[in-house]
């Protein structure tokens, strides 16, 4: 049982490190013009940030 | 546009009822991309300086880049983003950019633009409160998977110091996680508790603390069971619930904001001859205003200067334009036609007579009585309910187990938390999602929750004439009695005017081949008509009177030759696409069709029969209209009433839902629960049968969680249930009814 002692930290932190992912791209405004992105990405047009 | 005096206040009620939604207007997102010092200093004096474009063509990558591109080539603009979800564009451009220039930049590389007054967008350009349930959902949905996660072990037989360890850990993760993502629970259960009422949140909230305190008990006891999962879990799907809620109505919202956003409501104000821009709420009595040709008037006036005709079918739904000249008395909506025009303001804002239609419509809104939804009425009998099995179940096993505290508490809890209404919370929002996208895309836009359930009761169907289920313009109806030559001047004529009538003739001219004549001495006469000469004949294209011909019944203009008799264009109102089709499909679906205009009898009764309605009423006044409405409901009809102009918004308040196409005036589409986005009036049949089949939807999801209940309940109640069986009954009866939803067709 002591692989139980990797095992439960290692979850634990992979499953944080989403959540922090999540809460990052959400604060970041991913998520306010999904179609828009999913075509920018055709977009020969260098654009690595949102513009205001 | 002076519509400004109803928007607000309608406005103001719709935030009343949901004041949680209200966001605030403050973020921005170019305080993220962190502008330099130099440029906020730039943007602070300026006002305005931000200017929001619609774009409703744009569709791919290419327009995007297109319109950035040329956004950002125009001197003075210092970024553009265009947001293809929303279809806008947000330009940050210097004070001297006006958006006329942006919008004719767009339309030269083929875009079509409109401007938005950003004051009407700013609350839904934020979307905080959709951020902030999305990051809840996220934080339950981690921790919900970790936690099962470990759940799991236990549930496949951990034993004692392993299982104990398991519990604390789902512990730790779980609290802080309940607390976060439950609060929007908490905080309405307590609002209403506060008001001695009970409301679904109030079970919710109590199976969410009552889960979490046992498991910590039971956990500190060394128990074998603990909720931790189920906490997690129903907070996580009743967050699915209310996201799902929350979007469709901010879809729909953003939509129709963005409809009143397209007008700007401005006036051009005269003021020691000098012209000003100035907003119609501004305008006092005896202020000189200028109308130019297709403007519409601002506010309530008399003509001071300028002969012109006006199109008042928007106010009354009469089709022929009216000669205006000096003294001529206007009411604020009519459109402008011919020659520009000066008014004295008589009334603006509270005293005009747009202010008196908005009286009325409030007089409709307050006779109505408020619907209760099917979701309402669940939950009304639904939340007594639960915490009658539960508390009866606690003090039922307190007797049977002489005094075992910890054991009823348990059976409680479960109890509580398997009747909790997880899937009950998804079973409305997602068929309202399910069914308002799919109408959506069908064109029709519903501005309001519980329109959709209202829709599928209606037996009645009541039609505006003018602008519903006409276009409202006018296409010439007997071009083919005229000669080449004829037609040939007159289409010349047209072509100096841009009259409607007078751009129909031209137009259908041309689609009968036939080149506009060259002409002489071509002249506009705001108000009568158009003049010209061929060689030695004087040519008159107009009003009868000016003409010398005799005036007829119908939409008319006529044409005199010289000497020769003058001849007569006649014109009808040509019929919206799918007009037809749609009082056709609800005829045959059952429904009583209406016909309601306030145009001219003889208007009224050749279009009742070209739809064979033979139910019609002309000359109907705004208040009539409403009262023929609010009749039909007194005899227990439910009446769907489908109009656009300002004489039409009584009738739409009063009636059980109504519909109003996008080009309605602004006061007809707010006081309206659906906009008809497209041209088309064939979705409307569409939309009272999925509206139908959406409610069939909601009760199927209801007896279906009804039957998870049946089952789990009672293993529940006699204390057999375990976190395991807690899991299973709320995933799969959840999931099941987010499937059933999506069968909508």
């Amino acid at each position: 049982m002591s692989v139980l002692t990797y095992l439960i930290p290692i979850s634990l932190f992979l499953g944080g490190f989403g959540l922090v992912a999540f809460i990052w791209s959400l604060k970041n405004r991913q998520y306010d013009d999904p179609k828009g992105d999913a075509e920018r990405i055709l977009s020969g047009q260098y654009d690595d940030h949102p513009k205001p | 546009m002076t519509v400004a005096p109803l928007a607000p206040e309608r406005a103001d009620r719709v935030e009343a009822r949901d004041e949680e939604d209200h966001v605030s207007a403050s973020a921005c997102p170019a305080c993220l991309a962190a502008p330099s010092a130099e440029q906020m200093a730039k943007s602070g004096d300026i006002k305005g300086a931000r200017i929001m474009l619609s774009l409703p063509t744009a569709h791919c990558a290419v327009c995007i880049t297109d319109v950035e591109r040329e956004m950002e080539a125009t001197p003075g603009v210092r970024s553009a983003r265009v947001n293809l979800t929303l279809k806008r564009v947000s330009v940050d451009a210097e004070s001297g950019v006006e958006a006329g220039d942006l919008i004719a930049r767009l339309g030269r590389i083929g875009y079509e633009a409109h401007e938005l007054d950003p004051g009407m967008l700013s609350a839904t350009e934020t979307d905080k409160r959709g951020r902030d349930l999305l990051m809840r959902i996220g934080v339950a949905g981690f921790a919900m998977m970790n936690i099962m996660l470990l759940s799991i072990a236990v549930w496949s037989g951990a034993e004692s110091a392993t299982r104990d360890l398991f519990h604390w850990i789902s512990a730790a993760i779980a609290l802080p996680t309940v607390v976060f993502a439950g609060k929007p629970f908490f905080v309405s259960a307590f609002g209403a508790l506060r008001h001695a009422r009970l409301n679904m949140d109030v079970p919710i909230s109590l199976a969410l603390v009552l889960a979490s305190g046992i498991s910590i008990f039971e956990t500190m006891q060394h128990g074998h069971h603990a909720y931790f999962d189920a906490a997690v879990m129903l907070a996580f799907f009743l967050l699915v619930g209310r996201y799902l809620d929350y979007r469709t109505r901010a879809v729909a919202r953003s939509a129709a904001e963005e409809l009143a956003a397209l007008e700007v409501p401005r006036a051009t104000l005269l003021r020691d001859g000098l012209e000003s821009i100035v907003a119609v709420s501004d305008l006092q009595p005896g202020d000189l205003i200028r109308v130019r040709p297709g403007g519409r008037i601002p506010a309530d006036g008399t003509v001071t200067d300028g002969t012109s005709e006006t199109d008042r079918s928007l106010l009354t739904g009469e089709t022929l334009p009216v000669y205006v000249g000096p003294g001529t008395v206007l009411s604020a909506g009519e459109v402008n036609l011919t020659g520009p025009l000066t008014l004295q303001v008589t009334a603006a804002g509270k005293d005009s007579s747009l202010h008196r239609m908005a009286d009325l419509v409030a007089m409709a809104e307050s006779a109505k009585t408020r619907y209760t939804t099917l979701a309402e009425r669940a939950a009304r009998a639904y939340s007594p309910l639960v915490h009658l099995l539960s508390f009866s179940a606690f003090g039922f096993w307190l007797w049977w187990s002489a005094g075992d505290l910890r054991l009823a508490i348990n059976i409680a809890a479960s109890v509580l938390i398997i009747t909790c209404p997880c899937a009950l919370g998804l079973a409305v929002p997602a068929v309202v999602t399910a069914a308002s996208g799919k109408l959506f895309r069908k064109g029709l836009l519903i501005k309001d929750g519980t329109a959709l359930e209202r829709l599928a009761e209606v037996d009645t169907v009541v039609f505006d004439k003018t602008g519903t289920l006409t276009l409202g313009a006018p296409v010439p109806e007997n071009l083919g009695d005229f000669d080449t030559e004829t037609l040939s001047i007159a289409a010349a004529l047209a072509a100096a005017s841009a009259h409607p009538l007078a751009k129909a003739i031209h137009a259908g001219a041309l689609e009968m081949g036939v080149a506009p004549a060259r002409l002489d001495d071509l002249r506009e006469v705001p108000g009568f008509g158009v003049e010209g000469r061929l060689g030695k004949r004087k040519l008159r294209l107009g009003r009868s009177d000016w003409v010398g011909a005799d005036p007829v019944e119908t939409t008319a203009t006529h044409l005199r030759l010289g000497e020769a008799p003058p001849v007569t264009f006649r014109f009808s109102d040509h019929l919206r696409p799918g007009a037809a089709e749609g009082v056709a499909l609800l005829r045959a679906k059952g429904k009583q069709v209406l016909l309601v205009s306030g145009d001219v009898e003889a208007a009224v009764a050749k279009l009742a029969q070209k739809l064979s309605i033979s139910e019609w009423r002309s000359g109907a006044l705004p208040a009539e209209k409403a009262a023929l409405v609010a009749d039909l409901m007194g005899q227990g009809r439910r009446v769907l009433m489908v109009g656009d102009g300002l004489n039409d918004t009584a009738a739409l308040a009063a009636a059980h839902v109504s519909i109003s196409p996008a080009t309605a005036l602004d006061a007809a589409r707010t006081a309206s629960d659906i906009v008809l986005l497209g041209q088309d009036l064939a979705p409307v049949g569409d939309a009272l049968r999925i509206a139908k089949q959406a409610r069939a939807r909601i009760k199927q999801n209801f007896a279906i969680s009804a039957v998870y209940n049946t089952v789990a309940v009672p293993l529940a109640l006699i204390g057999l249930a375990t976190p395991l069986w807690a899991a299973l009954a709320m995933s799969s009866s959840s999931i099941t009814v987010s499937l059933n939803s999506l069968r909508l067709r």
